[in-house]
């Protein structure tokens, strides 16, 4: 099947942060994404929609190379950052993971207090000065709609937090390194109402500064906090274009079925 | 009238349950009691005759001819020092080719240094001496606090490779991820996040290891030997507490006998304590 065209208005109404062409990736033999091609906007919010299994994490766990942790994972294609391939051996994969940031599904606090959590990241590549790197701790707790629940204990641990509290920090984490990109994989799929609650409101704040791709289960997330929507199925892009018209015109039977919950 | 019949069924198998339940706490009961009956002999053993010969002279004084009075101090220091320099070599040894096996480890050299540390795990440790002897002693052309070190590190490094893995292979591979993710490199990745989540156990593991060849004879039979004086050189042959226990035990002379069970005593404490810190410290973890 010959992948449908990018939807015309997805690059119209906003300049491509991320280029995707002709993506194809396996998992040793098995062939998981066929022939991708997307733009993700800049400073927009991207969600990736579809059933399991269908290579929406995959997608996103390409963005930022994690699958090279693997071996028997393999990309080929292209990804641009801004006209630069992502997916070039030559580029030092650390500093594309600087570049691009991501959340998880669970929440993964790291064995250290609430303060070094956020700061860990910074240290990497800054040299800050103590009162430089409390502000930029502040700052990113703040992005995180964080720092009033934990002002009074950034050295308790950061595993003593609540579920909700733990990927706040998470994204705190990740925006304190003032990523271009920040890929969310369902980070509110291990969450309470409230929290998820929080957390979309935070992601429509933080599209002020970052480019956003969320892999969601959730329709309704989708459609609440997202200005651009993918829907994949088997490994292929099946339809891609802003929210509003793929949940409410969908151009293809696959997806209309998918998000009106006639799927399978 | 099928219900009362169904009801008759259930009550008849839940007591069936409840039979084949209490027999299996039985026999667990029973094995318990069987394996606590022999420790608190040894211990009680030990705490009688130990503590009948241990004075403040037992402390202080150096290992004695037969029937003159005298201590174990020597034996002590040299036990303490021996141990302490195995630890020292072995454990770092231990903790990278462990944090190897976990964080590298996937091509034939991780399949075969696991398979040689499985063999050095249970090698018995009278082997172990003997090959430290014709290593070290043998060449050197004298027993030495050095060679005993290197026999006693040799069997401390397999313990400690064995726990480090597993204790790095526990940390979930979203921690690790979520590290790589900000863009750290693997070398920070390891020693500030999955060696520190790890830190508890790979300690427990250490302890556990130390707590293993305190206690030790054979490997210090053939290297460190033993020494009637206090030495500190690490050169010369030193005195050590299991060498000494296994003389003195045997020997006819009643005092020698008294100091053996002191001995045995402050190295059943030494153990004991080791591994309530052990597990003191894994339960500290979270």
């Amino acid at each position: 099947m010959i992948n449908p065209a990018i939807n015309p208005a997805a690059s119209e109404t906003a300049t491509a942060k991320l280029t995707v062409r002709d993506l194809n990736f396996h998992y040793g033999n098995f062939h998981a994404l066929k022939n991708i091609s997307l733009a993700i906007a800049d400073k927009r919010v991207t969600a990736l929609i579809g059933p399991s299994g269908c290579g929406k994490s995959t997608l996103l766990r390409v963005f930022n190379r994690m699958f090279e942790l693997y071996p028997g994972q393999r990309a080929s294609g292209q990804v641009l950052l801004d006209g630069e391939d992502l997916l070039d051996r030559r580029l030092d994969v650390a500093l594309v993971r600087a570049r691009v940031g991501m959340v998880f599904q669970k929440p993964t606090p790291f064995p250290m207090s609430i303060y070094d959590n956020v700061a860990f990241g910074v240290k990497l590549y800054e040299k800050l000065n103590p009162a430089d790197l409390d502000d930029r701790v502040e700052w990113a707790l703040r992005q995180a709609a964080l720092w009033d629940e934990v002002k009074d204990k950034l050295n308790a641990s950061g595993m003593s937090l609540s579920g909700g509290q733990q990927q706040r920090l998470c994204i705190a984490r990740g925006v304190a390194i003032k990523p271009e990109v920040l890929l969310l994989d369902e980070p509110c799929s291990a969450l309470d109402p409230i929290s998820t609650g929080k957390i979309e409101e935070l992601i429509a704040e933080l599209k002020n500064g970052i480019t956003i791709a969320i892999v969601t289960h959730n329709m309704q997330q989708a459609a609440r906090c997202s200005d651009f929507t993918a829907y994949m199925y088997l490994g292929q892009l099946i339809e891609f274009g802003e929210t509003s018209q793929i949940f409410f015109k969908p151009q293809r039977q696959e997806t209309e079925d998918y998000i009106t919950g006639r799927f399978g | 009238m099928s219900l009362a019949w169904r009801d008759a069924v259930v009550a008849r198998r839940f007591a069936a349950r409840q039979r084949s339940n209490r027999l299996a706490l039985a026999l667990a009961l029973l094995a318990m009691v069987f394996g606590l009956f022999w420790l608190f002999w040894i211990l009680w053993e030990t705490l009688r005759l130990g503590l009948g010969g241990l004075t403040l002279a037992t402390l202080t004084g150096m290992t004695p001819p037969p029937n003159e009075a005298g201590g174990l101090a020597n034996a002590i220091f040299g036990s303490v020092v021996m141990v302490a320099m195995a630890a020292f070599i072995g454990a770092p040894i231990g903790v990278m080719a462990g944090v190897y096996l976990a964080e590298y480890g996937k091509g034939w050299l991780a399949s075969a240094t696991r398979w040689v540390n499985d063999i050095l795990l249970s090698a018995p440790s009278i082997v172990i001496g003997l090959f430290v002897y014709a290593l070290a002693v043998k060449r050197f052309h004298t027993f030495s606090a050095i060679a005993g070190a290197l026999a006693l590190a040799l069997l401390v490094i397999p313990v400690v490779i064995r726990t480090t893995e597993d204790m790095l292979r526990l940390i979930p591979a979203s921690q690790r991820e979520a590290a790589y993710a900000l863009g750290a490199p693997k070398w920070r990745v390891i020693l500030q996040i999955t060696l520190r989540a790890a830190r508890a156990g790979v300690i427990t593991g250490i302890l556990l290891a130390v707590a293993r060849i305190a206690g030790e004879t054979a490997p210090l039979l053939f290297t460190a030997l033993n020494n009637q004086f206090w030495s500190v050189d690490l050169g010369a042959p030193m005195a050590n507490l299991p060498v000494t226990i296994f003389k003195f035990a045997m020997s006819p002379y009643e005092n020698w006998q008294q100091l053996a069970w002191a001995g045995v005593f402050l190295v059943t404490l030494a153990v004991l304590l080791l591994n309530l810190a052990a597990r003191w410290l894994a339960r500290e973890r979270r």
